[in-house]
């Protein structure tokens, strides 16, 4: 029978690794293009650091708030909980009432920890 | 019996082509429609000179013009920078913006060869998270853009990026989890067919009608994610010249943008996907459209036919929705930086997070009794 032959093309993945690398030469390429037809014509106040002409008094490497840090945190905390909805809600037809009754146990633990963050200031940016 | 198929491998790479093209060609086309928008705004002409001979054409070869003096300008790489970063970091968003168009479904399938190609590059079991993991991985372009200048300026609008970048990610996730469970599927093809049926007799079956918070939460988290106004803290020049932009020049510059844009289109194709029904005509779907045409052409034809048709509507939906993007650019004002993480963390979180549990319980009622 014909229809039992099933065809297969590439690796489903590699069309994205494929895109991966010619965006990589694009990107490379082009600005390597512009590397040949620009001009060079470098001088001393171009050499030195954007700060709106102000001499550079210290190096960019410095301290910055520890808010961004937080915020990663946060980020990587909420982020893993929208992966195990995810995993959840491809399954709601299958769990039905169940898995509503589970989730809403785990959306109810969340918000306690969201409630705790918001408490501490934690969000709070002003 | 499997069969490694050429007419499979080609039709991939067609379609991987076609992704790139019409990725490519966002940025220069949508740069001219932006300044031209804000011309009309502002009540002034905007680009209209450069055209093709003597034909003006409303200025439309004014982002060629730009292209080419781009490409002439001075490659220039600080002393001061980190060399590799700072030249790796511009070619992060190319390549993930366009990674992501191979995600992008054009229509449904045709027929080669006696063997059905679906019209979407990639289309794995994982669906439309694929998008979500590529887009991601744009910040990292970001953050080494902003860290690598070894500028101040740069330094703080990379961290401001990355920050809200992540923040609004959140949000944007569990903004989509509602329209998962309606459709019971990942996958944006069995999605967009589902959405050509009609709803009560009158209303097509569209994701936005059933779910029209999330469509909302989402469309916002998207203007964040793609560092457009309202949300382009990170380049906001009153305060930080050009946020993590501030060091680069000529073509690595204008690189941020393609992969800009391309994510941008990538992601309003993503929502007409999720909430408008993709490729499908409201009130004439498809599969409508192949029972008229099927008697008189054959089903091999009548898919050709419907192909460009799918396109053309993909595009329109897609067209008209890049257009908000561009008006709201020119009418709301930037926010601050503190009411930016408020919107993200205090509002739209609670919001997309309620927003499931009530439709949920609603799904739920209607699914299981």
């Amino acid at each position: 029978m014909e229809q039992s032959v099933y065809y297969v093309g590439m690796n489903p993945y590699l069309p994205i690794l494929l895109i991966l690398i010619f965006g990589l030469a694009l990107g490379l390429g082009v600005s390597g293009v512009s590397l040949f037809l620009g001009p060079k014509k470098p001088n001393s106040s171009k050499l030195e650091v954007y700060e709106c002409g102000l001499p550079v008094t210290s190096s960019a490497e410095n301290r910055f708030s520890i808010k961004f840090y937080l915020t990663a945190i946060l980020f990587i905390l909420f982020d893993i909980e929208t992966i195990f909805m995810y995993l959840w809600s491809t399954a709601f037809d299958y769990l039905g009432w169940f898995g509503i009754v589970e989730v809403g146990i785990f959306i109810a633990t969340l918000s306690i920890g969201y409630i705790y963050v918001l408490k501490r200031g934690a969000l709070r940016w002003d | 019996m499997i069969e490694i198929s050429f007419t499979q491998i080609i039709s991939t790479i067609l379609l991987m082509l076609l992704g790139i093209a019409v990725g490519a060609q966002v940025a220069p086309i949508m740069s001219w429609v932006e300044r031209r928008q804000c011309a009309i705004i502002q009540r002034r002409l905007g680009p209209n000179r450069v055209g093709f001979f003597q034909f003006r054409l409303l200025g439309l070869g004014q982002p060629i013009a730009d292209a080419i003096k781009l490409l002439f300008k001075e490659d220039f790489v600080p002393p001061y920078v980190h060399k590799a970063f700072y030249v790796l970091a511009p070619v992060v968003p190319v390549a993930t913006g366009l990674a992501v168009t191979v995600a992008i479904p054009w229509g449904s399938h045709v027929v080669v060869n006696n063997q059905i190609i679906n019209l979407q590059a990639v289309n794995l079991n994982s669906g439309f998270l694929l998008i979500f993991a590529l887009s991601s991985l744009a910040v990292y372009g970001v953050t080494l853009a902003g860290w690598s200048s070894n500028n101040k300026y740069s330094l703080l609008g990379g961290l401001r990026a990355s920050a809200q970048m992540v923040s609004y990610e959140v949000a944007m996730g569990l903004s989509i989890i509602p329209l998962v469970f309606i459709w019971g599927t990942l996958d944006l093809q069995t999605m967009i067919t589902k959405q050509s049926e009609i709803l009560w007799g009158f209303l097509p079956n569209w994701g936005f009608i059933h779910a029209p918070i999330s469509f909302f939460v989402f469309i916002v988290t998207i203007f964040a994610e793609t560092n457009r106004l309202p949300f382009d803290l990170a380049e906001s020049e009153g305060e930080l010249v050009a946020g993590f932009l501030t060091e680069y020049g000529a073509m690595r510059w204008s690189l941020f943008f393609l992969g800009e844009y391309s994510m941008m289109f990538v992601m309003c194709v993503l929502t007409v996907s999720l909430f408008f029904g993709g490729y499908e005509l409201p009130w004439l779907s498809q599969h409508y459209l192949l029972e008229i045409l099927n008697p008189q052409v054959g089903e091999v034809l009548a898919r050709w036919i419907l192909l460009p048709l799918g396109i053309i509507v993909l595009l329109t939906k897609v067209i008209l929705l890049m257009w908000i993007f561009v008006q709201v650019r020119f009418t709301i004002p930037r926010f601050r930086y503190d009411q930016l993480m408020k919107l993200g963390w205090i509002y739209l979180l609670p919001i997309a997070l309620i927003n499931l549990i009530i439709t949920a319980i609603v799904t739920a009622i209607v699914k299981f009794h």
